[in-house]
């Protein structure tokens, strides 16, 4: 999708090469035909969407490209050209206050962005032109300019490193910007370069800017003085990206290859695709039912009235002549405008208001989840962070969770446990050791305290010293203060000394080889120094690395000794190792991995294996190969790795401790009563993740494990294929046929009867399942889901993040389409945190890029449990109930108007005053259920978290279905029937003061109204049940701004206003006993039913309000839910009722 | 070209990520501890038990129930009448002056109908005209007239608002008052004679100031000013509305109650709710505690009938009523508060019923616990 953008982006003309040229310094070169100075785009970010003369169509017509503002334009412009009952001003008002309030917010968003802009834009460098030094601004740059960054300061586009100040032709940045990783990263200069950069006569073949950060793929031709070009390949290594820090290098010189718009750091802020709550759809459905019901009353009114006006001396009697425009009028027209008049008098049942109201509740709203302190973080000091605030209630609605293990279940910090050499076991102990610094435990298999060779042993530390991409960090980095250490001897100041690496697992294994005595003391000129257990320094060439990646789950280096031996050190999951090595090896070593993966550590085994200087020579010769070309680099990488890592031996295994996250089994635990399943994927193998899925409680003692993986698959001896489909036969028999139908509400707590199930599938086998030819395929698929869901908890191990992703998408669109919840924290787990409905990133030790790319982040998992439980209840509650309760009072709001027009002859004549039905949404009952919506707990937040249970209440959308809606709305209609008919019955006779004077129709609305209003803000009273002072404020204020109002606005003969329709209506109303007791008797008879509903349908009000004893509440909790609801309402009232 | 492109992260100063709460993180890493925004402001919370609920549902009964009582009590002590004198049926003594009506007849139909009173009207007497199926609440009804006309407004005098059309101008002048409301005036004269048991016809006196809104009557009608009073001269340039006889400067002699302050005029001008309605056309005044405002006894109501209702099937009644605190005669306010006076009532004592049994009964269940 992306690379769409970028074509996009590109325009036609260049997408179609696969590849840029770029001349170093603009220089051309001897060899290309002719200089041709391509276009590429200056330097300048533009994040800004306007300027100053495009702003206002440019966001207008984005604003009304919104479904709803167009609608509301459609009705303003039909009150504007058709004669209509209401002003326009009455919704042109409203849509023009929500219009400019947008417009004002985006344009102040885009002013910050222009200032950003600028402050880029405008930032000097030095570019060196014709080898002066010259400032510019950063905007000035083009690509083929060498630009000189000096140390802290920041790459003003992506630059490949033609010139270093360090000695060793490397730099160190630090990419805290772009991915959050603040561990220095070296970069390298483009090797054997002339010095001066003022000659140099290069040109750079690279490919076309592309959104990855850690791919890059070109080619350096050298041009010397009348020499066949030199060749130099170049990768991720050599070039520095935008937004990137230079770090411990004085200065550097690059040439800029991609800039402003094309760096990868612009690239990489593509706008995420937009994700859509469920409240959002429920919405779009009753809107949907509300315009039914708009254009079924507007299509009523209108038969009606031309039914109505067919009777003689009705449609133009003599006191109500029409103008003579009305009487020319062709009837068909006639008829279309008064269903539109119709359509604008009711058309307030659809508010604008409940848009903005909405937007304003999720936007303010999601500052509590940053401001809870629960989430506050002591390590990093920093809370939750909110990306997206249009999910919030989403978190209420999860019904499946995919976590992450690595990270998020287990903390990533890593630790050196044990280590197998040769089928031996070793432990390290304590600091009190042998002299050598094993203890040697005892093997399962070999004999007590036996050891291996001594020169086995060495080699497997020289393999953790070696094999690995750990840098050492610096003296006078924080860690490493020898200073004050003095007088502690040299490995104490060494242990203390800081690894940096991507993961890990590998700055464990280096410690870990440090505690046994060998310690990896840096890199320096493509030289890796150890020292060995008696001092002694050793020196490897580092030749190759050959990096890991999770399709092949393994690393391996080579290196040339001393000596001059060439050797490969390879380490890896076993599964990767084991095919690879000498098979004679194998079975020692695996027993020993096994049982350390059942206790929950992750395991890697190391081999090595010696490269004559021929196999070398041709090995080297392909990975240079490889490394040049421009196409498909990896893949050819990848096969050249693939034919040098065979036939290695296998040295040993190691063993790292990952511990369990705090209250992860808690959280976990939390989440199942919640009735939440929890699966569990990750990269991890088999045996660990269940140990950490048993250790998380996600798997008991009593759950009967269904397991779907290779080894499962190749017990029968046949054919895959066969197997898979007896198996998942099998499996769908005994968890879904056999287990009794579950029912909502019974939860595996006190449902222990049934029989529990846990599955685990690896990657091979969903592979298996999903890809396999079609109509197998999803009959599979189906199996699979069925089990899946019946079952407690699910765990997918040896995943591919693609896979993963995959999974989360399948069970995302399964029946019912549940809502799905990824939490991860590596970037492994981007793919699943953006593909579930809600993603969660883990503020971990992997970087920033799960943060970046997920909607809410969390500094740990524990954290989630409030984050769902307490946050996502309360918010989904609170949204539904806005939604709910918008509808309704807009519904009661207009019924009336909708029943007037029966009695007023169908001509439109609007029941309220303009001024009510502009304001009614806008200021007269907007703000307390704003102040609800924001403040409401109807549970208070401990015992949601004490309940998880309490969670189930509001799953599956509970609030927002047909059913509640059909509540709402029937209530709606039988206010806004009452309001009518009961001040329609007072009407009877007008004669409503004691001096016997008549009320006419504007004092009709204006009592219809004050019931209105009244009712409709007492029912959110009713409906409060966490009175802070603010909702007192909002509550009774906006009662009291409502008479206030009435008074003002009937007190004064308005000078620019055509009529005076309300002049003194509201006193003169006020000054009449009935319509007092009408308005009390209105208004409390339409409180009645809700009274009454509250009273006998309240289970968990007076049960979760009490604050009893936390004992009590948990085990009386179940069986309070299990009594009849009538009797439980009234036992559980009956402890603190007086009556 | 860079659309969807979030910029906030583009300065490369903050790592922290776009959305609305991220520069309030990035601002204050550490949140404030404040009750606010750790949600635990202190609240009320209030809960709608049995306790609380039946003790205010007893209460609305017990207070309801009286006050209905009183109200249903009060509008039945309301003495009304109501003589529809439309005359669609032949036997009817405005039958004649029903049936031949014209607007540009010169003499007026008068007609005469007798009635009695069985009982004394006793305090102040309120006369209304009411009309059915006369639709004042229609919108191009209710929008066809000028307030600022009304208001006096010397420009509007002359140059009526658009709203008025087709009663806007006449004859190249401008209608003062112009729009539908005032030329459909009320225009029939009812009086009121006694028949007194020696055969005399005593006529009573009719107030016919106090019958409009003070506030209609003060502030919302003027007159054009000018300082002289006399009204002819301000309203020259206009003319009458075409349905009427007189001009709006003749209404009255009185000049308290000439123009646009005739009182008649603004209580027509006050928009009736509904298509049956009544308006307050003159006040009886009670003379001295002695007698009764109007005695038993024989009367005739003599009306001059110009209005005519035939067309749109609409009718015509005079209702003589006397007044109470709560208004005039309505007997719903009474039955409704009687009724939800009652319900409230009943649905007290179910729900204490339900209470107690139910609530004993799972007590005594729960007690093992």
């Amino acid at each position: 999708m992306l690379r769409r953008g970028l074509n996009r982006l590109l325009g036609g003309d260049e997408s179609r090469v696969d590849s840029r040229t770029v001349y170093v310094g603009h220089r051309p070169s001897p060899t290309a035909p002719a200089f041709v100075p391509s276009k590429f785009c200056d330097n300048r970010i533009v994040s800004s969407k306007y300027t100053v003369w495009n702003f206002l169509p440019k966001n207008l017509f984005e604003q009304f490209r919104r479904i709803a503002n167009f609608y509301f334009l459609i009705i303003f412009l039909v009150q504007v050209i058709v004669d209509t009952p209401t002003s326009p001003v009455t919704s042109g008002l409203p849509l023009f206050f929500v219009i400019t309030v947008t417009a004002i917010k985006q344009g102040y968003e885009d002013w910050l962005r222009h200032k950003a802009d600028n402050e880029v834009n405008k930032y000097p460098v030095l570019v060196l032109e014709n080898g002066q030094r010259t400032q510019k601004e950063s905007e000035k740059i083009k690509v083929g300019d060498i630009v000189e960054v000096l140390e802290d300061k920041t790459f003003p586009c992506d630059l490949i490193l033609l010139k270093s100040s360090r000695d060793d032709d490397t730099c160190f940045v630090t990419t805290a910007s772009l991915d959050g990783e603040s561990n220095h990263k070296t970069h390298y200069t483009v090797p054997d370069l002339d010095s001066d950069l003022v000659v140099l006569n290069a040109t750079i073949e690279c490919e076309q800017p592309q959104p990855d950060l850690y791919k890059f793929v070109g080619r350096m031709h050298i041009h010397k003085d009348n020499q066949e070009p030199a060749v130099r390949s170049l990768g991720p290594e050599n070039l520095l990206l935008k937004g990137a820090t230079l770090k411990n290098t004085r200065a550097v010189y690059g040439v800029a290859v991609y800039t402003g718009m094309e760096t990868k750091m612009a690239l990489n802020y593509q706008g995420k695709s937009q994700k859509r709550s469920v409240v959002e759809k429920s919405i779009n459905g009753f809107l949907l039912v509300y315009l039914c019901i708009l254009l079924s009353k507007a299509l009523v009114c209108t038969t009606l009235k031309y039914v109505w006006q067919s009777r003689p001396g009705q449609d133009e009697p003599w006191y109500n002549q029409k103008t003579l425009k009305e009487k020319e009028a062709n009837v068909f027209l006639k008829m279309f405008t008064d269903f539109l008049s119709f359509m604008v008098l009711f058309n307030f049942i659809i508010p604008v208001s409940m848009y903005v109201t909405v937007e304003m509740q999720k936007f303010l709203g999601s500052f509590f989840i940053t401001w809870d302190r629960d989430f506050l973080d002591q390590e990093i000091q920093e809370g939750a962070l909110v990306n997206t605030s249009d999910l919030n209630e989403e978190l209420g609605q999860v019904e499946y969770v995919f976590t992450d293990k690595t990270g998020t279940l287990t903390q990533n910090n890593m630790e050196f446990i044990e280590c197998c050499i040769d089928g031996f076991q070793y432990k390290y102990q304590n600091l009190h050791m042998e002299v050598d610094g094993f203890c040697v435990t005892d093997g399962p298999v070999s004999k007590l305290q036996q050891k291996a060779e001594q020169e086995k042993e060495e080699l497997f530390l020289r393999a953790l010293c070696l094999c690995h991409t750990v840098q050492v960090k610096e003296a006078g980095q924080g860690v490493s203060s020898a200073d004050q250490v003095d007088g502690l001897d040299v490995t104490s100041a060494m242990e203390q000394r800081g690894f940096i690496a991507s993961s890990p697992d590998e700055v464990a294994l280096v410690k870990g080889a440090m505690k046994f005595g060998f310690t990896f003391l840096g890199l320096e000129c493509k030289s890796m120094k150890i020292m060995n257990r008696s001092k002694k320094i050793e020196a490897y060439e580092l030749l190759h690395v050959l990096n890991f990646d999770p399709v092949r789950r393994r690393m391996s280096v080579i290196v040339r000794s001393a000596e001059g031996e060439t050797l490969l050190f390879c380490k890896g999951a076993d599964s990767s190792i084991f095919p690879r090595v000498k098979q004679e090896e194998v079975d020692r070593i695996r027993m020993h991995v096994e049982r350390n993966a059942t206790e929950g550590y992750r395991t890697l085994c190391v081999a090595y294996k010696q490269l004559s200087n021929e196999v070398f020579a041709r090995v080297d010769g392909q990975l240079r190969e490889a490394r040049l070309a421009l196409q498909d680099r990896e893949e050819k990488l990848m096969a050249v790795y693939n034919q040098v890592e065979i036939g290695m031996s296998l040295i040993g295994a190691t063993a790292v401790e990952d511990r369990l996250q705090e209250e992860a089994a808690e959280t976990m635990e939390a989440l199942q009563s919640a009735g939440i399943k929890v699966w569990v994927l990750t990269g991890d193998k088999m045996e660990t993740a269940k140990s950490t899925c048993y250790a998380c409680r996600l798997f008991q003692r009593s759950t009967e494990l269904l397991e779907l993986t290779v080894r499962t698959l190749e017990e029968g001896g046949r054919k895959r294929e066969e197997r898979l489909h007896e198996l998942l036969q099998d499996y769908h028999r005994r968890a879904v046929q056999d287990a009794p139908p579950l029912k909502g509400g019974v939860t595996r707590s006190w449902s222990s009867a049934a029989q529990e199930y846990g599955f685990i599938i690896d990657g091979a086998t969903l592979s298996l399942v999903l890809n396999t030819s079609d109509a197998i395929s999803s009959s599979h698929k189906n199996l699979f889901l069925q089990i899946c869901q019946n079952c407690t908890a699910v765990l997918c191990c040896r995943m591919a993040p693609l896979q993963k992703a995959q999974i989360v998408k399948m069970v995302k669109n399964s029946k019912g389409s549940p809502i799905t919840l990824s939490v991860g924290d590596g970037a492994n787990d981007v793919s699943m945190i953006l593909e579930a409905h809600v993603g969660i990133g883990i503020k971990g030790k992997e970087g920033r890029q799960a943060v970046r790319n997920s909607d809410y982040a969390i500094p740990k998992l524990k954290h989630l449990k409030k984050l769902l439980l307490a946050h996502g209840h309360l918010y989904y509650v609170r949204i539904a109930h806005l939604v709910q309760y918008f509808f309704y009072k807009n519904l009661c709001f207009i019924l009336p108007q909708f029943l007037y027009q029966f009695f007023c002859g169908y001509s439109q004549q609007p029941l309220y005053d303009a001024a009510y039905l502009t304001m009614y949404n806008i200021c007269f009952t907007s703000m307390p259920i704003l102040a609800y919506s924001l403040l409401e707990q109807h549970i208070c937040i401990e015992v949601l978290l004490e309940n998880a249970t309490l969670y189930r209440q509001v799953a599956k959308n509970a609030m927002l279905r047909w059913c509640p809606f059909l509540c709402w709305t029937i209530l709606g209609v039988f206010q806004g029937l009452l309001f009518f008919f009961g001040v329609h019955s007072l009407f009877g006779n007008s004669a409503l003061q004691d001096n016997g004077q008549v009320f006419g129709n504007w004092s009709f609305g204006t009592i219809v109204f004050t019931v209105l209003v009244f009712t409709v803000t007492l029912k959110l009273a009713l409906d409060t049940r966490h009175w802070t002072w603010i909702n007192h404020f909002v509550i009774w204020g906006s009662l009291a701004f409502y008479v206030f109002f009435s008074f003002f606005w009937g007190g004064i003969i308005w000078p620019f206003l055509k009529q005076q329709r309300l002049y003194f209506v509201f006193a003169n109303m006020l000054s009449s006993v009935s319509a007092w007791l009408v308005i009390i008797l209105l208004i409390l008879l339409s409180l009645l039913p809700d009274i009454l509903v509250v009273v006998l349908r309240k289970p968990q009000g007076p049960y979760a309000q009490q604050k009893k004893p936390a004992g009590h509440s948990s085990t009386g909790g179940p069986q309070s839910f299990s009594r009849p609801l009538l009797m439980r309402t009234f036992s559980d009232e009956s402890e603190n009722t007086v009556l | 070209m860079a659309s969807g492109y979030s910029a906030k992260e583009e300065d490369g100063h903050h790592s922290g990520a776009p959305g609305p709460a991220g520069s309030a993180a990035a601002r204050s890493r550490k949140p404030d501890n404040t009750a606010f925004k750790q949600q635990r402001l202190p609240a009320w919370q209030p809960i709608l038990t049995a306790g609380t609920v039946l003790p205010a549902f007893f209460i609305i009964g017990l207070l309801f129930i009286p006050i209905g009582i009183g109200l249903y009590v009060t509008s039945n002590n309301i003495r009304e009448l109501q003589i529809d004198y439309t005359g669609t049926e032949p036997s009817s003594p405005c039958f004649e002056c029903s049936q031949n009506y014209s607007w540009n007849m010169t003499r007026s139909c008068a007609c005469s109908v007798p009635f009695s009173l069985d009982q004394p009207f006793e305090s102040n007497v309120f006369m209304y005209y009411g009309l059915s199926n006369f639709y004042q609440n229609h919108r191009r009804y209710v929008k066809s007239r000028d307030d600022s006309q009304l208001n006096g407004n010397l420009k509007s005098l002359k140059d009526p608002s658009k709203e008025c059309e087709p009663y806007r101008m006449n004859d190249g002048l401008p209608i003062a008052p112009c729009g539908a409301i005032a030329n459909s005036l009320f225009n029939d004269t009812l009086e009121l004679f006694y028949n007194e048991p020696n055969g005399t016809k005593t006529q009573i006196p009719l107030l016919k100031k106090g019958i409009a809104w003070w506030t209609d009557k003060h502030v919302k009608f003027r007159n054009p000013t000018g300082d002289n009073a006399n009204l002819t001269a301000i309203f020259q340039g206009t003319t009458k509305p075409i349905n009427w006889q007189k001009p709006v400067y003749e209404l009255d002699t009185d000049a308290e109650n000439n123009g646009f302050i005739n009182e008649d005029l603004i209580v027509w001008m006050r928009t009736a709710a509904l298509p049956t309605f009544r308006k307050l056309y003159r006040i009886i005044e009670k003379r001295g505690s002695a007698s009764p405002t109007l005695p038993r006894g024989n009367y005739t109501l003599e009306i001059i009938y110009n209005y005519p209702v035939r067309s749109f099937e609409g009718r015509k009644r005079m209702i003589l009523s006397t007044i109470s605190w709560m208004g005039g005669k309505n007997p719903f306010l009474g039955i409704a508060y009687i009724t939800v006076g009652s319900i409230c009532f009943f649905l007290g004592v179910v729900l204490l019923i339900i209470h107690h049994k139910y609530g004993s009964r799972s007590n005594s269940a729960d007690l093992p616990h």
